[in-house]
């Protein structure tokens, strides 16, 4: 992986200092009467593994969705690589280097593997319309440039066998893998990951903490674990948050969270009396 | 990442020789450079047929009769206007029923920069040189400015606004008399004299007389074929992906960094500018064109080039445009052995013209139950089970 190993100069300094590469700042978001996200502020750092749990409907994926610009949260602040991204397309987001993976698979069914992680090199491909006609000069070379980094990330993660399938017709464990090379060929400073493990064996799942392992001690790219697998979260992350409809409820490090009464009263309920 | 010993397919040189980028003998399916997986033409047996079907085309004239050219030229123009439809609708997921409309501005446009003027209609008598490029940008340039409205919607209420523009056009068609000579009236279309050339003349050319209608089967060729390999290069771009990614999942596309209203756009103004061309070129094989040329069901025809043809795929609307325009032709030479009449109003249970309705309505019907992909799915069934002859997988 010669390309990606240094993705981003401004993750490579934040790993050194573990400064913050996203501030998510007091944010609240509400559909009608219902409030989603209410008051949560954290912060991740560069380089880190910051896993957000919570029970069904807590509003995890919400945060995800603010963050990437899917959802417009009606207060507070979002702070990515320093710039205020609250309000933002999420097409601008994601060109400052915020890529994600979806809880429910969300490839481009009809399109093969390969043309699937071509997608995510989308903003790395800068020739203009004409030089896309004509298919000469430019567009071919940044065409087969790019190839590379492709094949790199299927190389990666051991999809070759699938290159040229269809994403439709792949097994599920397959998919997962390809929407992660996705997200990866975007060069991101941030990955979202949500539930990248849901419905899985435990052998699927063991492949997967390897690739979220090496994307963090290879590429340093920080990341956002959104889990219900408790397991994983525990051996993973550095930080966790948890979420209890749309509440923070608790942040530190796995340890500290598992020891929190908070938790364990929104994981198990409390005894009555 | 043990990946470095990995072997890999391209081993690394930015200008592959031309050795390198053959296949290997006995393996086309195996590339040894980037360069030579991305070309269109991949394999020695595409190469070869596409070759043997353009001599073919070439030389089909000297073997037809001249009505027959001229519908084989019609099948040119339907499938540039075939290709532009799928760009939009089968690459990009716009279903657009609003071909006809920009057919039609294309078709207008170049009549007047490229018609003769006569009896209060407008006609500056340019050359095609200058004209047909205008049939195509005068189109696009409408379809920009629609876009903003049109990629605000999509599916069924996508249609309807299309739909729209088709009525909406074809009552400016009707009014505005100075462009297309009114209702019931029409206009001539444009001189099709490029640089000086008439390409709708008879030349003579080594003893052999080529008639007007086969010299311009000939431009037609050649502007189709220069317009599908564009559009087959724009596929293969980061275009054609965020085309496709629009299609499949909007909010992952956007997630990705692709623009939806940019994507939308640029489809559709590029399967207009594709509109356009056809409707100028399709304006001078009818001869005469009248408003009511450019109706709703022009509309569904070039649908139904792309419903039959196959959903995104250039070779797909190419053959949806000949079996469009070759099916009435089929049609009428079957009459003889079925008990329709020839025309309207002369007994029989049906005419020529309601048996071709149903049969194209039937096979609209049962290629999106039995083949969605169309002729070209059909022609990757028969291309897979061959593959893999005499095994079944």
């Amino acid at each position: 992986m010669v390309e990606l190993t240094i993705p981003d100069e401004v993750a490579v300094e934040g790993v050194e200092t573990g400064r913050p590469v996203l501030e998510v700042d007091n944010i609240s978001l509400s559909f009608g009467g219902t409030t989603a996200i209410s008051d949560v502020s954290f912060d991740v750092r560069a380089g880190e593994l910051f896993a957000i749990i919570g029970p069904n409907g807590a509003g995890k994926t919400s945060i995800f969705n603010s963050i990437s610009g899917v959802y417009i949260p009606q207060q507070g602040s979002i702070t990515f690589a320093g710039e205020d991204v609250l309000g933002r397309r999420p097409e601008s987001i994601a060109r400052l280097g915020v890529a994600r993976m979806f809880q429910n698979i969300e490839l481009f069914d009809n399109l093969t593997v390969l043309d699937n992680i071509m997608l995510g090199r989308h903003n790395h491909l800068h020739y203009s319309l004409l030089s896309a006609f004509l298919f000469a000069g430019k567009a071919k070379r940044a065409e087969v440039a790019n190839r590379r980094i492709a094949e790199e990330i299927i190389d990666f993660l051991d999809i070759a066998a699938h290159r040229s399938f269809p994403v439709g017709m792949l097994p599920y464990g397959i998919k997962k893998r390809v929407e992660l090379g996705r997200a990866l060929a975007m060069q991101p400073s941030l990955l979202l990951l949500d539930e990248p493990v849901a419905g899985m064996n435990v052998e699927e799942t063991e492949d997967m903490a390897r690739f979220i392992l090496d994307i963090r001690s290879e590429l340093g790219i920080s990341m956002i674990l959104v889990e219900h697998d408790m397991g994983l979260v525990m051996d993973l992350a550095d930080r966790v948050l948890v979420l209890d409809f749309g509440h923070r409820i608790a942040l530190g490090t796995p340890a500290e969270v598992q020891a929190d009464p908070a938790v364990i009263k929104a994981y198990l309920g409390e005894e009555l009396g | 990442m043990s990946t470095t010993d990995t072997v890999r397919p391209d081993p690394a040189p930015a200008r592959p020789s031309r050795a390198a980028t053959r296949s290997l003998r006995g393996r086309p399916a195996l590339y040894t450079s980037y360069a030579s997986e991305l070309a269109i033409f991949n394999t020695g047996t595409k190469k070869f047929w596409v070759g043997a079907l353009v001599v073919a085309v070439l030389l089909l004239p000297f073997a037809l009769q001249r009505d027959m050219v001229a519908l084989v030229a019609t099948v040119f123009v339907f499938a540039i206007g075939g290709i532009g439809l799928n760009l939009l609708t089968g690459y990009a997921g716009q279903v657009s029923l609003g071909q006809a409309f920009f057919l039609g501005v294309g078709a207008y446009t170049a009549a007047v920069f490229g018609g003769e003027s006569s009896r209060g209609v407008i006609g500056l008598g340019w050359d095609m040189a200058i004209w047909l490029p205008l049939a195509g940008l005068v189109p696009a340039l409408i379809a920009l400015v629609l876009a903003p409205l049109a990629a605000r919607v999509r599916g069924l209420y996508l249609a309807i606004l299309t739909l729209g523009l088709v009525f909406i056009g074809e009552h400016i068609f009707k009014e505005a008399d100075a462009i297309t000579g009114g209702a019931g009236v029409g206009r001539a279309p444009a001189e099709p004299i490029f640089l000086g050339f008439n390409l709708f003349d008879r030349y003579e050319v080594f003893g052999y007389r080529i008639d007007r209608f086969t010299t311009f089967y000939y431009a037609c060729f050649v502007i189709f074929v220069v317009m599908a390999v564009l559009a087959r290069n724009l596929v293969r771009s980061r275009f054609g992906r965020s085309f496709a990614a629009v299609r499949d999942r909007d909010v992952a596309a956007e997630v990705m960094g692709v623009s939806l209203l940019r994507t939308k756009t640029i489809a559709f103004a590029i399967s207009s500018f594709y509109a356009g061309i056809a409707g100028a070129l399709l304006s001078i094989i009818i001869g005469r064109i009248s408003p009511e040329t450019w109706n709703f069901f022009l509309s569904v025809e070039f649908l139904a080039v792309i419903f039959i043809g196959g959903l995104a795929s250039i070779s797909g609307a190419i053959a949806g445009a000949v079996f469009v325009v070759m099916l009435p032709k089929l049609v009428n030479n079957l009459t003889g052995f079925l008990p329709v009449s020839s025309g309207v109003g002369q007994g029989g249970i049906l005419n020529v013209f309601e048996l071709q309705t149903i049969i194209f309505g039937l096979l609209i019907v049962l290629f999106l139950i039995l083949e969605p992909r169309g002729l070209y799915g059909l022609w990757i069934r028969v291309r897979n089970y061959f593959k893999a002859w005499p095994f079944s997988y």
